[in-house]
């Protein structure tokens, strides 16, 4: 029960528990931050204790009875594909309770008790070697990111609260009936068990309809194209650590769910219907690419930068060849890192100026050089320039869907150029040109100052240690990868 | 002759302590004059009662499953069952409602009264083994509610529940009496073992056509009393018009005893004319969900809104009886239980914010409760989020296991149904939620009546609706029929 899997999971909501109990605020931002750091450092004995009886298979794994009537039993497992993922969240989440203890001063507590409750889910989903289990903490992001949003998010975050919890519900809801159909199927919830068995049992049409309800909920979660538009709304409303956790965490629990339960479970079906979902990638790549481009405000503008790189993670998933997979894996990380660190920097300026639009900016790169040195390194590791880590996920997703089918590549590659182009227009029309607004004067708008590096430096390294030794990770998501998916 | 008193000794407590309150209220009202210090007196003697009757409602499960009077009743897991949630519900009800009572009705002595015979005949409905025993316990159950609902006298909205309670139940009482003469007439008994006996072989509904429409009727009478969709216009207005500790009550307590009495008859003793109507129920189950929610979905009243809402769970709980398996019987008390916990709960926080002269509260009242009262919003959104079944609270489980015996009886659109309808449904719950975090503007929030009863209700409700999603497995062998 005290196995290294539950610890991790649950650390995070037993420092909720303690946070919501002891109301002193100076203990709660002290203590999200211990909790939070202690969940990363335990997470990295992961790593050092990673020995996986079979190369490319769970390294850890717990499993007890839960409500075994139903079939529920608590399953965890991790592997090289979940370990990274794993250690993302706890990677990330730090930041995103010391840039929340830094900047939000409204309810601080309950808002940290949120992204501590955030993190227990995340890590759950991520974990989760039980059907039901992965459903349980998949629904349960809701309520922790509703209040996220909905609280502390700017002018219009009813709506986008709303309209974030209706699209993942209504998702969710024919997941559900697919969870249950399975069970009924095969009779166990086990996920290893299923991958096993289910391929080979259910029809054609079982596959097909079940495909269908897992791919859709996950879609609405990465957002696939034309599923994506709570996600603006969503992001453009929530307050930055929401942001982050958003983009850099919760939209991978949808790549994450395709590659780990509807490819697996329906490879008849993904067989079948894969080139729909990769034009629809590619829709996404070539769509937000475009609309970014077109945006007055930073943070939509990650935003659809969000929906175009998480087009390239679905197809590179979908390819279905080792590099590719391995590379969307990776890509999931990579997109977390960068955007994470967009969304930092974009929280930096807005809590600086409290406006975000494009017109409020220009000559930044006179007043506040370091802060626009770190926007331009953080922005070409998201355009995926060579040394930085996004050029390796791409790169390989690239060259998988190359082999697969080169005109797919070929779309797939225009979106690359437009990723580097919004992202230096951007830079361009935040840092060069004059400063034509008084408040953004040297001396008058702060640089970043030492707790600001403090959470963005750690951002920064991990996108250069990826780019420069991607190995690091590959050497163990692609035995991964091999593992569990049926691959030609 | 063999009479086992000790099979109905929880209803003889039930049905005593009413008589004892009833006494108590007598003697102390020829000395004391406060209205306030009565109720809290009765309250706490009306929990005791509910104690020793919970205490029997275990002794009497060690016995086993027994026949009582000729045949006419009969006690078992199923009646332990139904027992334990209306008795719980009653226990949550009294808790909350010692300061409550006084603010709208003088006669707090009647109040405790009529609840407990209220409780009594609910859980006699479960007990009831034949038509007539089943006919008395509802009625016993359905007259005191009536009266309940019309407490509160110097409000006409009460008075106008208390009316259209009554007339819709004469109706529902109506339709089940002539269903159920009908069924005797086609069968020649009211039993339900005799008529399980007779609807045996291959022909088994040979010479008896009539109940073809016996059976509908009773049906009929039952779904009133549900407020299964068409039959539930008069729920609204009840719950809205009724004193809300009444109506918390009703809300659970009907569903529960009612459900109980169509397991024992329809699932039970004679499964083959649950199933020979299965198209029909169905229907009736989706349409009841998908009015429930969509006219939940506009409403401004808290009350109404819960009044639709229990319309749409008794449309779940209908849905996932439709197998008519012992799992899908499990599975719906499973659910009555968490049931209890989470709907009373919500309607506890309505109470705590009502002002004393309101039977009401508008969803816009709620504004800027998560900084004004944090601790009865948070609460609030608990048994909110466990309504719409978000994972891992008490709602979910029971859900998920009416939606897996709807799927595993192979009524795969009926579970699709019932998922889109719990999404619609969070929809309205959560704006609820919405309403108390995300707005607040410069209309004062009432002050909370807050009571240490009216707290430990609400503590005990909530607890429980996590202890249920943490601990399911031992809640349903506790109910498992």
């Amino acid at each position: 029960m005290f196995d290294l899997l539950t610890i991790i999971t649950f650390l995070p909501l037993l420092g909720a528990i303690v946070l919501f109990v002891v109301r002193s605020e100076m203990f709660r931002k002290v203590g999200a931050l211990v909790v939070s750091l202690v969940a990363f450092v335990v997470s990295l004995f992961l790593l050092v204790d990673w020995h996986p009886a079979v190369p490319g298979g769970f390294a850890h794994e717990v499993q007890f009875n839960w409500f075994p009537e139903i079939g529920l039993s608590f399953h965890l497992g991790v592997d090289g594909i979940s370990l990274w993922l794993v250690l993302l969240t706890t990677f990330i989440m730090p930041v995103a309770v010391a840039f929340s203890n830094h900047y939000v001063t409204d309810r601080i507590g309950q808002h940290l008790i949120l992204l501590l409750l955030m993190e227990t889910a995340l890590i759950g989903v991520f974990l989760a070697l039980d059907l039901l289990l992965f459903f349980i903490f998949f629904e349960f992001t809701l309520i922790p990111m509703y209040f996220l949003i909905g609280q502390w998010g700017s002018e219009n975050r009813e709506y986008a609260a709303l309209k974030f919890v209706m699209y993942t519900l209504l998702g969710s809801a024919l997941m559900l009936v697919a969870v249950v159909s399975v069970y009924a199927q095969v009779g166990t919830f086990n996920i290893v068990e299923i991958v096993q068995v289910l391929p080979a049992t259910a029809g054609k049409g079982f596959q097909t309809l079940g495909f269908l309800a897992f791919v859709l909920a996950f879609a609405v979660k990465i957002p696939l194209f034309p599923f994506h538009t709570w996600l603006p709304d969503a992001h453009v409303q929530a307050p930055t650590a929401g942001s982050i956790v958003l983009a850099s965490l919760l939209l991978k629990m949808g790549t994450y769910g395709i590659f780990r339960l509807a490819i697996p479970f329906f490879p008849l079906a993904a067989a079948e219907l894969l080139v729909y979902v990769i034009l629809l990638a590619l829709a996404g790549i070539i769509y937000g690419g475009l609309v970014a481009l077109k945006q007055e405000d930073v943070k939509s503008l990650v935003a659809y930068s969000s929906v175009a790189h998480m087009g390239f993670i679905v197809l590179g998933l979908f390819v279905f060849n080792t590099q590719a997979v391995s590379g969307a894996i990776l890509q999931m990380v990579n997109h977390g890192l960068s955007t994470g660190a967009l969304f930092l920097m974009v929280g930096f300026l807005y809590e600086r100026r409290h406006t975000r639009n494009f017109a409020d900016f220009g000559g930044l790169w006179k007043s506040i050089p370091i802060y626009c040195a770190f926007f331009l390194i953080i922005a070409m590791s998201s355009a995926g320039l060579p040394g930085l880590n996004g050029f390796i996920g791409e790169f390989s997703i690239l060259i998988g869907t190359y082999a697969f089918n080169p005109w797919y590549a070929l779309v797939a590659s225009i979106g690359v150029v437009l990723a580097g182009w919004y992202l230096l227009t951007a830079f361009r029309k935040l840092a060069q040109g004059e400063i034509v607004h008084q408040e953004n004067q040297a001396g008058v708008l702060p640089d970043l100052g030492s707790q600001d590096l403090v959470m963005l430096v750690p951002l920064v390294a991990m996108c250069f240690l990826i780019g420069l030794f991607p190995n690091l990770l590959l050497d163990k998501i692609v035995p991964a990868v091999e593992m569990w998916l049926p691959l030609s | 002759m063999n009479l086992t008193y000790s099979a109905v000794l929880p209803e003889i407590a039930v049905f005593g302590g009413a008589v004892l309150v009833l006494l108590v209220d007598l003697f102390r009202r020829a000395t004391t004059v406060s209205e306030a210090r009565n109720s809290t007196v009765l309250s706490y003697l009306s929990l005791a009662v509910v104690a020793v009757a919970a205490i029997l409602t275990f002794s009497s499960r060690e016995e086993g499953q027994q026949v009582l009077f000729q045949t006419s009743a009969i006690a078992d897991n199923l009646t332990f069952a139904i027992r334990l949630v209306v008795l719980v519900t009653t226990a949550l009800v009294l808790l909350i409602g010692s300061r409550y009572v006084p603010s709208f009705t003088p006669q707090t002595g009647e109040y405790y009264t009529l609840l407990l015979i209220c409780a009594g005949g609910m859980m006699a409905m479960a007990m009831a083994a034949d038509l007539m025993m089943l006919f008395l316990a509802l009625e016993t159950f359905s007259l005191s509610l009536i009266l309940l609902a019309g407490m509160f006298r110097e409000n006409p909205h009460s008075t106008e529940a208390s009316m259209k309670y009554f007339l819709l139940s004469a109706f529902a009482s109506a339709f089940f009496v002539y269903g159920g003469a009908l069924v005797y007439g086609a069968t020649g008994t009211i039993n339900f073992t005799e008529m399980a006996s007779l609807l045996t072989g291959p022909d088994k509904f040979q010479n008896l056509e009539l109940l073809y429409i016996g059976v509908p009727l009773l049906l009929v009478g039952f779904g009133f009393k549900l407020s299964v969709v068409p039959f539930h216009m008069w729920t609204p207005d009840v719950y809205q018009g009724a004193p809300t500790t009444v109506t918390a009550f009703m809300s659970v307590g009907t569903k529960t005893a009612v459900f109980g009495a169509l397991i024992r008859l329809f699932i039970l003793a004679i499964p083959e004319t649950w199933n020979e109507s299965a198209s029909f129920l169905m229907m009736l189950a989706v349409l009841t969900m998908t009015v429930g929610n969509l006219t939940a979905l506009s409403q401004t009243s808290l009350k109404r809104m819960l009044g639709y809402s229990s319309i749409a769970h008794a449309g779940y709980l209908l849905a996932g009886l439709m197998p008519g398996t012992a799992e899908a019987v499990n599975a719906a008390l499973f659910y009555l239980f968490a049931y209890a916990f989470m709907n009373v709960g919500a309607f506890i926080i309505i109470i705590a914010i009502e002002q004393a002269a309101e039977t009401d509260i508008e969803r816009s009242q709620l504004r800027g409760a998560g900084k004004k009262i944090p601790l009865l919003a948070g609460f609030m959104t608990l048994f909110l989020f466990s309504l719409s079944g978000i994972p891992p609270l008490a709602g979910f489980f029971g859900k998920f296991l009416l939606f897996r015996s709807i799927i595993e009886g192979g009524f795969v659109w009926l579970a699709v149904a019932m998922v889109l309808n719990s999404a619609i449904s969070a929809y309205y719950y959560v704006r609820v939620i919405v309403t108390m975090y995300f707005r607040s503007d410069a209309t004062p929030l009432p002050a909370a009546q807050g009571t240490r009863g009216l707290y430990l209700g609400m503590t005990a409700a909530g607890l429980m609706v996590l202890a249920i999603g943490v601990f399911p497995s031992f809640w349903l062998q506790l109910l498992a029929i």
